[in-house]
């Protein structure tokens, strides 16, 4: 070291006679790891967990669900059937509607939701719905939200209430829902076919457990947001708990429970399309998949483009109605004024449903009028198949061998003479060896002993691969990490949870999953951080990709599947790609608000000592960002995984495959173990990033 | 108090030495923080009693304590010789839906509902019916001068407004005490100063018993009946406002009376001589009792000899001379 600042000077005066602690602890462990590495040959054991040493949770689930179920099937079915004659009722009624009344019910809502322009695209969204013939399949969606979704708003508010009231609901509801939160939507299903059995009522009630959280978090945020000084006036105006409850507090957080509803309703929606492809009910989500099936890429698409477009519909409509400031009432006013526009839609619903019984037409939409381009569109996907092919296949292929395969087998295994063109020698592993030492040396000049840490993790990662990894590094890792970023409470956590995962014998799939999400948030949080930096740079650009992170974001996860089958088949590529269409959304917005929300004094400051553009974004920005964009990270890494278990649709290997072979098997043990492992992992990778983000906050004080 | 053990300290301990001694302790411990400690006073009727405090002294707990927003560790809160700490909740809520009424620093308004809503709101509580409340809020905001406002709603409101606002719904009720918690603070000095000679006028039409809470030493000065000045959770000084100035306790008080306008303060009465008054000639000048030096000074300084004070009965209460004025200016001030 030629130059030394004083800066330096401190830092080495430091670390000469007193090495960090949590440095020895990362040194200790890269001995430890040397070692088992060393002895792995003669020990297989610490690389594949023996099966013997498995201990059969699965099947301990099975005895107590078996008991469970055989104890209270009876209610259980009673409830499914008492549930299923409103959802009938609600289903018919729907169908039996003449479609223009229909159509005007929704106008009119649009219409008081978001104005004109709300209205016209709510307009030409069932205008295509009708058009391409999938109306009745709608309707029978659209039955399910209509009753799923207030049931969740209705408990959610109660416990939502119950939660903020009193302390120990509080440490009972929230931890709950995180599990809830995290664990994988197919996952929810196996338990509740087994008690209620087949059919829509299925998805009913799925949805309306799945689309609770949401609803429970935004009352009890909303209702802790209100001013206290709201609270003390409506105390002091002599209001009673009760009255302060629903006439201060509820009406105050109202613009937040609004914002539940909104969120309830898009994960109802989610989940019911999810349980319509188990369940097999004649609605939307089953004629993308059956077609899906068929590989009738057209009408798959088609059909998936009917679910973005009523997820938009939907988004839309909750969202104008929780944007939508209360309106005045003025003074005494009829019930007639009050209520103008209701009564005239009714009026106008009433004339169709009339004329409707002397027109079939307007009964039913006539089948000439049905476009069907499906035919169409299948050639013009085969075309560009058949086309392209060679450079799809070129995509895939590099992405496969230079990336997936040794982050999942390791270089080791996977440097082969017909992947990489050579065989893996000694010269490749000194090159390797060579770079991984260079970038650790230069960043350990930028950042310190951290990125080294970081560096050769990655590097051990990329050569030895994820099912290559003994476990006990693994889960000392994972510890350790959890350890020191948020310290001890979470480092157990973490490592029950592995123990966990180790014993219960889905160690493989664990791994699997890991290479999978690992690989997809890379280069989701990769992207969407390139993006994020644009959009905060440039207003046009920001712009631009704000409608699409909605539509993204809007998406019920089933239709990330359509595109890329048609033009990758099935695989971990594939999958990859569709978890990273949905898991870059949060990594382009945290970025970019993590970037635009920063001081505009500090910016200034900046400005005046001279920073030029890119000097600003390096030094300025994108440090005191950093928490806000490890947070985007953090949901990253849950999109990535909720996503996981949907992908296993496109055949990929891992806790997804177990979940789903778990629900078609009817194991309900290994199901609820699978589902449990990926919310583990969830919520250790959550912990982990929010505590660090948390103390990096606090450290720039920030908070 | 603030604390972990602050109930299971005090609320068995009945003399009030025991108590003070606990205190001093707990107050050392650092788990406990004595947000107001040993303080005690009398409101009377009619007056306006100014709480006058740099925040963090415990003024706003103070009034949170009279009013039971805040439930004492220890104490008394006596209203019409009745002690408040000992009401049940139900009877809490009558005396707060019928005797008290509260204007908060930062409003404290109900974001949902409209301006005449709002002033209804405590109205609607108690059950009255719609059109009897609304008309009932519709005389307060055209007392406090908001006419034409009733269906804005608060976010479309300025700061001034929305306080107009609040003291209107607190005067819904008709209160016979009403507490102002730092009513004026959050808003612009011009708007602040307009709002202290509206809140002037208003009592002098109303004639409320008031509990006024402020930072502001000129506020507090020009407003009060009598002050109470808070250091740390205790009381430092209770008096009238050129009891306050003239003779301030400690140096922690003369800070605050340094930069006052002591003319506009201390009025005839309060410095004027009481002896000697056969000496005075008939035809010396005269002037009211409760008139300021500041309306008095330049009357002296015409004359240059003594003038009479005289009561509102019109009867010779006291002299004053322009050395009395120099030496009331001067008191106090160890300059």
């Amino acid at each position: 070291m030629t130059e030394t600042t004083p800066n330096d000077l401190i830092d080495l005066e430091v670390s000469k006679d007193t090495w960090p602690k949590s440095m020895l602890a990362w040194i200790f462990l890269g001995i430890v790891s040397i070692i088992l590495f060393a002895i792995r040959s003669d020990f297989g054991w610490i690389v594949s967990f023996p099966e013997k040493w498995v201990l059969p949770f699965a099947e301990w689930i099975n005895l107590f669900m078996n008991w469970f179920i055989d104890a209270n099937k009876a209610a259980f079915r009673f409830f499914a059937k008492v549930l299923t004659f409103p959802m009938d009722a609600l289903r018919t009624s729907l169908i039996w509607l003449p479609w223009p009344a229909v159509l005007i019910a929704f106008c009119a809502t649009a219409h008081s939701a978001g104005g004109w322009r709300l209205m016209i695209f709510t307009l030409s969204a069932f205008g295509y719905i009708l058009v391409f013939g999938y109306w009745v399949p709608t309707m029978a969606t659209l039955a399910l939200v209509f009753l799923s979704v207030p049931l969740s708003v209705l408990i959610g508010l109660f416990i939502g209430v119950a939660t903020f009231a009193s302390h120990r609901t509080e440490r009972l509801v929230m931890p709950m829902l995180d599990v809830m939160q995290t664990f994988p939507t197919f996952a929810y299903l196996i338990p509740i076919l087994f008690l209620m059995g087949f059919g829509p009522v299925v998805g009913l009630v799925a949805s309306a457990i799945y689309a609770m959280p949401p609803m429970v978090r935004n009352v009890v945020l909303g209702l802790r947001r209100v001013a206290p000084e709201v609270v003390e006036s409506g105390v002091m105006s002599g209001a009673t708990p009760l009255q302060l409850l629903w006439t201060v507090r509820l009406p105050a957080a109202m613009p937040t429970i609004m914002i539940g509803i909104n969120q309830s309703t898009m994960a109802a929606f989610s989940m019911i399309i999810i349980a319509s492809v188990i369940g097999g009910s004649a609605d939307i989500g089953w004629e993308v998949l059956s077609a899906m099936r068929k590989a009738a890429f057209g009408q798959s698409f088609l059909a998936g483009i009917v679910i973005a477009l009523m997820a938009m519909v939907m988004d839309r409509i909750s969202r104008g109605f929780a944007l939508r400031h209360t309106l005045a009432h003025n003074g005494p006013e009829s019930f007639i004024t009050r209520n103008q526009l209701i009564i005239s839609v009714l009026c106008l619903m009433i004339v169709f449903i009339v004329l409707a019984q002397f027109f079939q037409s307007l009964k039913e939409f006539p089948e000439v009028w049905v476009i069907n381009p499906a035919r169409y569109l299948n050639d013009a996907v085969d075309y560009v198949i058949s086309e392209y092919s060679g450079i799809l296949d070129a995509i895939k292929n590099s992405f496969l061998i230079y990336f997936l395969l040794p982050i999942r087998l390791g270089l080791e295994n996977s440097v082969k003479p017909f992947t990489w063109g050579f065989e893996l020698n000694n010269t490749f592993i000194a090159y390797y060896l060579t770079l991984c030492i260079a970038v650790a040396a230069s960043l350990w000049r930028l950042w310190g002993w951290h990125a080294v840490v970081g560096i050769v993790i990655i590097a051990v990662f990329y050569y030895y691969g994820t099912t290559g990894l003994p476990w006990p590094l693994f889960i000392a890792f994972v510890t350790l990490l959890a350890f020191q970023v948020a310290g001890f409470n979470l480092a157990v956590f973490a490592f029950l949870g592995l123990i966990f995962m180790l014993l219960s014998g889905f160690w493989p799939q664990v791994m699997r999953s890991v290479y999978l999400c690992g690989a997809a948030v890379f280069f989701a949080f990769s992207l969407g951080f390139l993006f994020g930096i644009c959009a905060a740079m440039n207003d046009r650009f920001s712009v631009f990709i704000r409608p699409i992170n909605d539509t993204l974001q809007t998406m019920p996860l089933f239709v990330f599947l359509i595109p890329v089958i048609m033009f990758f088949q099935i695989g971990d590529f594939p999958a990859m790609l569709a978890i990273i269409m949905y898991a870059i959304v949060p990594a382009i917005r945290y970025t970019e608000h993590g970037i635009r929300n920063i001081n505009p004094s500090t910016l200034e400051a900046a400005e005046a000592q001279g920073c030029t553009k890119i000097q600003k974004l390096f030094h300025v920005q994108l440090p005191l960002a950093l928490p806000e964009i490890m947070l985007g990270l953090n949901q990253t890494i849950i999109f990535s995984l909720a996503m996981l278990v949907i992908a296993a649709l496109v055949g990929t290997k891992g806790l997804g495959q177990s979940v789903y072979v778990a629900l078609s098997s009817g194991n309900v043990g290994n199901g609820i173990i699978a589902g449990l492992s990926i919310a583990i992992i969830a919520m250790i990778a959550d912990k982990i990033i929010q505590a660090w983000a948390n103390k990096k906050k606090k450290e720039l004080g920030l908070i | 108090m603030y604390g972990p053990t602050a109930q299971r300290s005090f609320i068995q301990k009945a003399s009030t030495s025991e108590l003070n001694k606990g205190l001093e302790k707990l107050v050392a411990h650092e788990a406990h923080v004595g947000a107001v400690c040993n303080v005690s006073f009398d409101i009377h009727e009619g007056e306006i009693f100014v709480i006058m405090g740099l925040s963090g002294s415990g003024k706003s707990t103070i009034v949170r304590c009279l009013s039971r927003l805040v439930e004492p560790t220890a104490g008394k809160v006596l209203f019409d010789g009745k002690d408040l700490l000992k009401a049940s909740g139900s009877e809490m809520i009558e005396i707060r839906r019928h005797k008290m009424g509260m204007v908060f620093q930062n409003f404290g308004l109900m974001p949902h509902l409209n301006v005449i809503n709002n002033v209804a709101f405590p109205l609607r509580l108690q059950g009255i019916g719609r059109l009897e409340r609304e008309n009932r809020a519709r005389e307060i905001i055209k007392l406090v001068g908001l006419e034409g406002r009733e269906t804005s709603f608060p976010r479309e409101l300025s700061g001034g407004q929305q306080q107009r606002v609040g003291i209107a719904r607190s005067l819904a009720v008709e209160p016979e005490i009403w507490f102002l918690d730092e009513p004026f603070s959050s808003l612009d000095p011009l708007i602040r100063s307009q709002m202290q000679e509206e809140f002037v006028r208003l009592q002098k039409l109303l004639n409320k018993t008031i509990v006024f809470i402020t930072h502001d030493f000129l506020e507090a000065i020009k407003l009060a009946d009598r002050i109470a000045i808070m250091k740390e959770g205790r009381i430092v000084q209770i008096g009238t406002p050129a009891d306050v100035v003239m003779k301030p306790v400690d140096s922690y008080v003369t800070k605050f009376t340094k930069d006052v306008p002591r003319v506009k303060i201390i009025r005839a009465k309060d410095c004027m001589e009481t002896s000697g008054l056969s000496d005075i000639s008939k035809d010396s000048i005269k002037v009211k009792s409760d008139a300021t030096l500041e309306e008095i000074i330049h009357k002296l300084a015409n004359t240059k000899k003594e003038c009479c004070v005289l009561n509102s009965e019109g009867k010779i209460i006291g002299r004053i001379s322009a050395e009395t004025v120099v030496d009331a200016l001067a008191a106090g001030d160890s300059r």
